[in-house]
């Protein structure tokens, strides 16, 4: 039996090492695709005469990033500051109300079908109401991302805290356990790797919802920038803004996928 | 003392066509440290008799008695083996292992010992620091069995465990499972739909029938122990074999009397 695992072992490890190679590969290959179609960007709006105003080329965003530098970054704080306020206030509200509704029957009929009948109403139609309800300053905006963070958030933990196998369930409740013990030990365990899928989904969402509600009304942040810019016919540094955000949103992705890695270390990896 | 009495026991289910005959009419009494196997058909009721005895669902009607007291919740003195190990895949095998000791406040180093004792006799010493998704099936099922042993229960009960595993590992687990009961007795209610497997583990083989789910003969298994394996191909074992046969396939039977 110790002979077989050792050999079990072993082909596991190659089989880590094939992957870890082949995903390598993957991304040498995406890379070099992406620098093929920047390349073939400049090539054409170059070739095309295509005016800067309406469609800049590559390089004139990485000169407009250079040149805009310092306000590119204190517009990004501002975005990445609301961003991060309205997930971790998802975070610290969805998941204990996730776990209520999957204790009690009652809030599971009544409350839950309220969140459900909510998340149907388009959250960017609210952010104007937000504006006018809550001002114009920060406030607005952590709350626009708060709103599309929660739905995810709850129902990726609520799916999670009810995954629990029967037979483990009817395990421990042969040996009595507290609901309490059930939830520490059992539940909440099991739902990890679920809650962090909901994460995942909410921290794209959250991005956009920091935009959106600058969009409505702000004289800050990326998206205030990007609205500005364009208005202005100064392309390159719409364009500019909008890496930023793109880097910004991969950046808070992947960081929640390396917490995922270290948190939850016997999830599948997606 | 651990004695079971069940007496007219029967369990219904609330379907769409109506009520559901689970279990009717069960008499069946367990001795202490007796080695009983449930077998039948699937939707023969035996893994609901199962649960009951652990008083993981109630009777609709009846009596269940342990020890002459009515079973009411489930009662410390039980572990459970499942036909899947769920095992908790965060934990590692050593701590699989101890997440009852740990859910009834036992202490701990004792546990802990009693753990290390357990895997030793399943042949998983060394393996208890190893996760769950390192393990094999087989490998799998013998830290669940070691799960259910650690607080020392005096019933055993097990809801086809071997059913998932492969031939020759289903054989191997349960002559180490008979060799655990010999040196640690305990009470053991094994459900199958192995009749081979039934009657090799079992002081008594309790046959069932389906539609709705009675017990249709209970049958002494006389064999010597230790058991072998050159014992299924006895005269002796292909008679019980054959009697059990006639009652889950055609009915005949004596209701267990």
């Amino acid at each position: 039996m110790t002979a077989q695992l050792i050999h079990g072992t072993t082909e596991t490890s190659d089989q880590a090492a094939e992957s870890s190679e082949s995903s390598a590969r993957a991304i040498l290959g995406a890379t070099l695709t992406f620098l093929a179609l920047v390349a073939l960007w400049e090539l054409l709006a170059r070739g095309f005469n295509i005016p800067g105003w309406l469609l800049p080329t590559p390089s004139a965003i990485a000169i407009a990033l250079a040149e805009w530098r310092d306000e590119l970054v204190r517009h990004s704080l501002v975005t990445l500051y609301e961003t991060l306020l309205g997930f971790a206030l998802s975070i610290a509200i969805s998941i204990p109300l996730a776990a209520a509704v999957v204790h009690s029957a009652i809030l599971r009929n009544t409350i839950y079908p309220i969140l459900l009948t909510f998340q149907s109403v388009p959250k960017v139609a609210i952010a104007p109401l937000l504006a006018l309800w809550i001002g114009f300053g920060m406030l607005p905006k952590i709350a626009v991302v708060f709103l599309v963070c929660f739905f995810p958030i709850i129902v990726a933990t609520a799916t999670g805290l009810s995954a629990v196998p029967a037979p483990l369930m009817e395990l421990i409740r042969s040996l009595s356990a507290s609901t309490m013990q059930t939830f520490i030990k059992i539940r909440f365990p099991t739902a990890m790797p679920y809650i962090f899928v909901g994460l995942k989904v909410a921290i794209t969402f959250a991005v956009i919802g920091a935009v959106i509600g600058e969009f409505v009304g702000s004289e800050d942040g990326l998206g205030y920038l990007i609205l500005v810019s364009t208005s202005q016919s100064r392309t390159p540094l719409a364009f500019a803004a909008l890496v930023s955000l793109t880097v910004m949103s991969i950046a808070m992705y992947y960081g929640i996928v390396f917490i995922e890695r270290i948190a939850v270390p016997w999830a599948p990896k997606t | 003392m651990n004695k079971i009495h069940i007496e007219g026991l029967e369990k219904t289910y609330a379907s769409r066509v109506g009520r559901v005959t689970a279990l009717a009419q069960v008499n069946l009494t367990i001795q202490q440290n007796e080695f009983i196997t449930l077998v039948g058909p699937s939707g023969c009721g035996k893994s609901t008799l199962l649960k009951l005895i652990g008083a993981l669902i109630r009777p609709s009607r009846g009596l269940l008695l342990l020890d002459g007291a009515a079973l009411t919740r489930p009662p410390r003195d039980v572990g459970i083996v499942f036909q899947e190990a769920v095992l908790l895949e965060w934990r590692s095998v050593l701590d699989n292992v101890l997440l009852p000791a740990e859910i009834l406040g036992l202490d701990k180093t004792k546990a802990r010992a009693r753990a290390m004792h357990l895997l030793g006799l399943v042949g998983l010493a060394g393996f208890e620091r190893r996760f769950p998704r390192e393990l094999s099936g087989g490998m799998q099922q013998r830290v669940s069995i070691c799960r259910a042993l650690i607080h020392n229960p005096s019933i055993l009960l097990m809801d086809e465990p071997f059913a998932a595993l492969d031939a020759m590992t289903r054989e191997e687990l349960g002559f180490e499972l008979m060799r655990i009961w010999d040196t640690d007795k305990k009470t053991v209610i094994f459900v199958t739909h192995n009749i081979t497997e039934a009657i090799l583990l079992a002081d008594r083989v309790v046959a069932m029938s389906r539609r709705p789910g009675r017990i249709a003969k209970i049958v002494d298994i006389e064999l010597p122990r230790p058991r072998t394996i050159d014992m299924e191909f006895s005269p002796q074992f292909k008679s019980y074999s054959d009697q059990i046969r006639a009652v889950i396939y055609h009915g005949e039977g004596d209701g267990g009397r």
